[in-house]
């Protein structure tokens, strides 16, 4: 139980999951396999896909409402070495979750994680940074200006 | 969580779950018959395959769960697979796990009104082919049926007749053995020989 607390106030795993979540399954096969070997691991539950209820805010209170479902496909998996993954991705893609939940294990093993780290995470992160910012430059240079109605509001 | 603890479910959920659920239907049908379950299971001390096979068959997020002081060894993995609440008071669960016969009569019972409210107890027991014996009548059998039970204490079959008698109210008991079950509905009457 302590160490469950201990996951949650693990900022540094968080962030590596979020990486791990937008990652692809091809991206992520072709990097462990050019920089490190997969240990031998137990699936304790799935990877299974299910639906999740997303629920947002709304009007001026804040008040939840349920935006609609999207379907997330799950993985938890142990190594041989005990450490215990999980990975939640949106989709359907079961091969995405199982290496999800492969690599946040390893990641726990502090041996691996430095160079898991440097070679698989930084690379993902990066990519995807650099996705986001293409779409919001091309979305930035469709932008309409109202000046008429800025006027009127200043 | 301590890692060491979390085991795999059923290799399948779906099949896993279904030919469970058979067994638990057939054992509750034919009170007394002893049906097999979660031979592919290797649950945590101190659950047996078969219990493990129920609560992964029966137990979800909407069903309240009590655990004896034994059972709650299992908690992390119940909580993980089940993904079930588990409750500290015995009267306010939906199952109860227990590895000795708690008081029947602390369990809920349901109403008239709505029966199915009642509690079942799944019970872990030593097994089935020694200990003592009790002659089952009641809807399902033709003829009396005996079950053989090692593992229940001596004033069951009094607990029980106070259950039995709250019919169509009372406690369900499903009885787990290593990979074998038998169930004891409510409807049943019992007799210690």
């Amino acid at each position: 139980m302590q160490a469950a607390a201990s996951e949650h106030q693990n900022p540094i795993r968080r962030q590596w999951m979020a990486v791990l979540a937008r990652a692809s399954a091809e991206d992520m096969a072709a990097l462990l396999d050019r920089h490190v070997a997969v240990p031998a691991y137990t699936r304790l539950r799935g990877p299974e896909a299910g639906l999740v209820m997303v629920r947002g805010r709304t009007g001026g209170g804040g008040a939840p409402f349920n935006l609609g479902e999207m379907t997330v496909t799950r993985c938890t998996i142990r190594t041989a070495s005990g450490q215990v993954g999980h990975a939640y991705v949106a989709g359907r893609d079961a091969r995405q979750a199982e290496l999800a939940a492969v690599v946040d294990a390893m990641l726990q093993d502090p041996s691996q994680a430095p160079a898991l780290q440097a070679n698989v995470i930084a690379p993902l992160a990066e990519a995807q940074q650099l996705r986001r910012t293409t779409i919001a430059s091309k979305a930035a240079a469709t932008k309409v200006q109202f000046f008429a109605m800025r006027n009127m509001r200043a | 969580m301590s890692s060491d603890l979390l085991q795999p479910g059923f290799a399948d959920p779906v099949v896993g779950a279904q030919s469970c659920f058979r067994a638990l239907l057939d054992a509750m049908a034919r009170p007394g018959q002893v049906r097999a379950a979660g031979s592919d299971l290797a649950p945590p001390a101190p659950l047996a395959p078969a219990t493990a096979a129920v609560l992964l068959t029966l137990l979800d997020y909407d069903t309240t769960v009590w655990l004896d002081p034994v059972a709650m060894a299992a908690r992390d993995w119940i909580g993980f697979h089940c993904g079930a609440p588990i409750v500290p008071a015995i009267g306010a669960c939906s199952y109860a796990v227990a590895l000795t016969l708690p008081d029947l009569s602390t369990l809920p019972a349901g109403s008239h009104e709505a029966p199915e409210r009642a509690a079942t107890l799944i019970l872990q027991v030593h097994g089935f082919d020694r200990g003592r014996s009790y002659r089952l009548t009641g809807p399902g059998l033709r003829a009396p049926s005996l079950l053989s039970v090692d593992g229940l204490p001596a004033g069951f079959g009094s607990a029980w007749q106070q259950n039995h008698a709250l019919f169509p109210r009372g406690v369900d008991i499903v009885l787990c053995a290593g990979t074998s079950l038998a169930a004891l509905p409510r409807s049943v009457a019992l007799q210690e020989i």
